[in-house]
């Protein structure tokens, strides 16, 4: 496909954010960008350290890359370190299409972020596009949402340790439900899981639905013992009240959780978060890319920021430049070898 | 409840509120109508518009766009074969031929008439019954709903009327073929992708949908009229109809719209099928019910093939708010952009909803009731202008249809190798009905092909690869025995006629 093709995405998606919509952000979050809202140029750019920045998000409206790439946004715009963001949609290919074009038309994306998460290294290693983080710029890592497992309100288990027994004794007793394939986070988390113990991931149940909705409904439905998602997500079903989350893959419990307790707690060392972060183009100068990862640290600092941070759940993880590469790679050597041993990769 | 009902109809008869479902149900009719662009991009559109209002208003307003394109989505289905949204397919196989018929008045009346009895049927359901209805959903499970699909593909039958029944199942299989392809997520491998990274993700039912219908059609109205005297062709859909609808044909309407709106409503409810699966389901039930004369009828313009698809898939609708506002699950994606943005004002949908904020759960159910009156009213007197898009001429109308055909299906992913794909099925679906095969049951088996098979193999691997859940789960042992009686239902039936008059024969001879 030549790259002229995908032009026309570009002046039919761009936003050009105001402050009113950044207030209502989670609005534009979830519209799927098919209307351009006019933007009214901010006056108050005189601390502003960035002119502009243009987010490139490999999904569709309404996921996570999208929520995190306009929550940063928003952050950034109404706390006045960047004049003007705007968002680009470009799905297709698991995010392997908006990689290709950031590639392809690297000398005009000087300004672009490309946002991005854990399935960066896994899909790369599965082989489901053929390029890597090597072929980008790693800019930082912002955000982790750690691992979760879910049960019913009425379920048996209220300790890891009974899913172990019940595992033990015949693996086809555990099912877990996710809301992506076979081979995706939500399945790697519970698999890593198991293999601490000392047991085979390769007999774990894993029960795939096509979205995190239909996955709960498997849970709840009792088709499924336990649910594995992210724990943003998981937070937002506990309130509504008919499951519990049983233990967390962080490394230590976290602020807006807690009485949830981690896995690590209940005797099981492992611990998984879900980065999000932002790539510039191949090419980008250090110094531009320092200077992207500065705005986006200080950004922490912000109450913006912050209402951004509290409303998703998320938790602050900075890794900026070549930390973050450092991570990226010892990352792709831990995922890969569970991939491995689970039979994806040979 | 009752105070709840009464919360709800205050709230839902502010004047402000009452103006939202007005703006919503304008909205959604015309968004609807725009081939291509369905509920989803609806919503999403109004979505900023929502966050400077109240939360009530909000989601009344939200609701009201939602089944406004629905209720939209029909006039494109039979005016010009171009379906408006997915669930509106099925409008296609009797709307479509009753406009060619001059009927299209009539058409549309009926379709908006279906439409609100669907609504107003399952807003009832909704009030009396949602916190019921929500456990009942939940008791359904992977096999249960592999059954239910096996049941919707029997509806095979209601495409293969006219000694077609080769060609019909044909083309289910090549239907139920194209949804493997893309990634199997039971497996994490890939399928039919050809390495490429587009296809990963599969096919959306929209393309095919749109290629078999609205592109093939446009292309093969400009093919024909190489051969065909051009007034022939104009006069043939310039010719709104009558908008009346006889008594004679209410009543055979009647029970349909009823029936369907049940089914619909049922559909609906689970979080794993939807108002497209509906549609369907109402389609194939309403022909596996019909008598073997009216079978023939159907997908050439029968009021009983245009009514069960369009009470269903707007009782659908409705239905699908009863997993979102007590249980917190969408069921489908516009469902799931709702639920986001209860979300975001706070309001957390699932069991204790109808405690925290009552106000909102109750006035966005009491708002459906005047959501469908605000259709029907807005719709019938505007029947006879939207229809004069017919008049257009056709040198005008084709690439009008093929501009939002293609732009439509473009906005939902941004992705430009959809309308490659979408070409491409519409050259095969030329080459295929230019042989006489029948589009309908292609997409039969792409929509329930991907949904049976991810069933399926869930209930395997729940069950450690034994069959044995067809029997022992008890919802899935009572559709299944519904499947086998609606196939076996017209052999006996035939065999038993058969013999009836081979007897009659017989008795004549010794007679004599």
């Amino acid at each position: 496909m030549k790259r002229t093709d995908n032009n026309p995405a570009i002046s039919n998606q761009v936003f050009s954010t105001t402050r009113r919509t950044l207030l209502k952000m989670t609005a534009v979050a979830a519209c799927t960008g098919l209307f351009a809202v006019p933007g009214i140029a901010s006056a108050d750019s005189s601390k502003a350290q960035v002119d502009s920045i243009h987010f490139l998000i490999p999904g569709g409206a309404g996921g996570g890359w999208d929520g995190t790439a306009r929550g940063t946004g928003e952050a950034l715009k109404k706390s006045g370190l960047v004049d003007t963001v705007s968002f680009q949609n470009l799905s297709g290919g698991g995010g392997g299409k908006a990689i290709a074009y950031l590639i392809e038309t690297a000398k005009q994306q000087q300004g672009t972020l490309l946002v991005n998460s854990t399935p960066i290294v896994v899909r790369s290693l599965m082989g489901v596009f053929p390029q890597s983080f090597r072929d980008l710029t790693p800019v930082a890592a912002t955000i982790a949402d750690y691992a979760a497992l879910v049960v019913r309100n009425d379920s048996k288990y209220t300790h890891w340790d009974q899913i172990v027994a019940d595992f033990k004794e015949n693996p086809r007793n555990v099912k877990v439900a996710g809301g992506s394939s076979r081979g995706s986070l939500d399945h790697l988390v519970p698999a890593a899981a198991i293999k601490e113990e000392g047991l085979d991931p390769r007999a774990l149940r894993y029960i795939a639905y096509d979205a995190g909705g239909k996955a709960m409904a498997g849970l709840l439905s009792g088709e499924a013992d336990i649910l594995s998602t992210g724990l943003g997500e998981a937070l937002e079903m506990s309130k509504a009240g008919q499951v519990r989350i049983l233990a967390i893959t962080a490394p230590e419990r976290v602020s807006d959780a807690p009485n949830v307790p981690t896995l690590k707690e209940m005797g099981n060392n492992t611990v998984f978060a879900n980065w999000r972060g932002f790539f510039g183009a191949p090419g980008l100068s250090s110094e531009k890319a320092e200077e992207y990862a500065k705005v986006l640290g200080d950004m922490y600092q912000t109450d913006a920021w912050e209402t951004v941070r509290s409303r998703n759940g998320w938790v602050n993880v900075y890794k900026p430049t070549t930390e973050f590469t450092a991570f990226l790679e010892k990352q792709e050597e831990q995922v890969g070898t569970l991939m491995r041993e689970l039979g994806f990769l040979k | 409840m009752l105070d709840g009902i009464l919360t709800g109809l205050s709230t839902a008869i502010m004047p402000i509120n009452l103006f939202m479902v007005f703006v919503g149900c304008f909205v959604g009719t015309f968004i609807g109508m725009l081939p291509g662009l369905g509920p989803i991009s609806a919503i999403a559109l109004m979505i900023p518009i929502t966050y400077g209002l109240d939360p009530s208003t909000g989601i009344i307003l939200m609701a009201g766009v939602y089944y406004g394109a629905i209720f939209g989505g029909s006039t494109s289905s039979i005016l010009i074969n171009a379906p408006g949204c997915s669930s509106t397919v099925v409008t296609a196989f009797d709307g479509y031929p009753m406009a060619q018929k001059g009927q299209a008045g009539k058409a549309l009346a009926l379709a908006a008439y279906a439409s609100f009895t669907g609504g107003t049927i399952s807003a009832v359901f909704l009030l009396v019954a949602a916190p019921a209805l929500a456990s009942v959903s939940l008791s359904f499970q992977s096999s249960d709903y592999f059954a239910l699909m096996i049941l919707g593909l029997t509806a095979v039958a209601a495409f293969s009327g006219k000694g077609q029944v080769l060609k019909a199942m044909l083309m289910t299989v090549l239907g139920l073929m194209i949804s493997t392809v893309g990634t199997d997520r039971s497996s994490g491998v890939e399928r039919f992708t050809f390495g490429n990274i587009d296809l990963m993700d599969g096919i959306s039912f929209l393309l095919p949908a749109m290629a078999t219908f609205a592109l093939a059609e446009v292309v093969m109205a400009v093919l024909k009229r190489d051969h065909m005297k051009e007034e022939e062709n104009e006069a043939d859909t310039s010719h709104l109809g009558s908008m009346k609808v006889t008594k004679e044909e209410v009543k055979e309407v009647a029970p349909t719209a009823l029936r369907s709106s049940v089914l619909g409503f049922i559909v609906g409810v689970l979080p794993g099928a939807g108002a497209t699966i509906a549609a369907f389901l109402a389609y194939g039930m309403e022909r596996n019910l019909a008598s073997v004369k009216e079978k023939l009828k159907f997908g050439t313009g029968s009021l009983r093939g245009l009514v069960a698809p369009e009470a269903a898939n707007n009782a659908s609708s409705s239905g699908s708010f009863v997993p979102l506002l007590t249980l917190g699950i969408p069921g489908s994606g516009t469902t799931a952009i709702m639920l986001g943005a209860l979300i975001a004002y706070g309001i957390q949908p699932g069991p204790r909803m109808m405690v925290d904020n009552p106000d909102v759960f109750w006035s966005v159910i009491v708002s459906m009731y005047f959501g469908n009156i605000v259709l029907l009213i807005l719709n019938l007197p505007l029947i006879p202008y939207i229809s004069k898009l017919l008049m257009i001429p056709r040198t005008v109308l084709v690439p009008m249809i093929l501009f939002f055909a293609i732009t439509g299906v473009y906005l939902v992913s941004f992705n430009t190798f959809d309308i490659y794909i979408m070409v491409f099925f519409c050259i095969a679906a030329i080459g295929l009905r230019m042989l006489n095969f029948p589009m309908a049951p292609l997409l039969l088996g792409f929509v329930l092909g991907g949904l049976m098979e991810d069933n399926l193999r869930r209930a395997l691997m729940i069950s450690d690869g034994s069959l044995s859940f067809l029997w022992e789960r008890p919802i899935t042992f009572g559709i299944m025995v519904v499947t086998i009686f609606v196939l076996i239902a017209p052999i006996v039936q035939n065999f038993l006629q058969k013999r009836r008059s081979e007897e009659q024969v017989l008795a004549g001879n010794s007679q004599n």
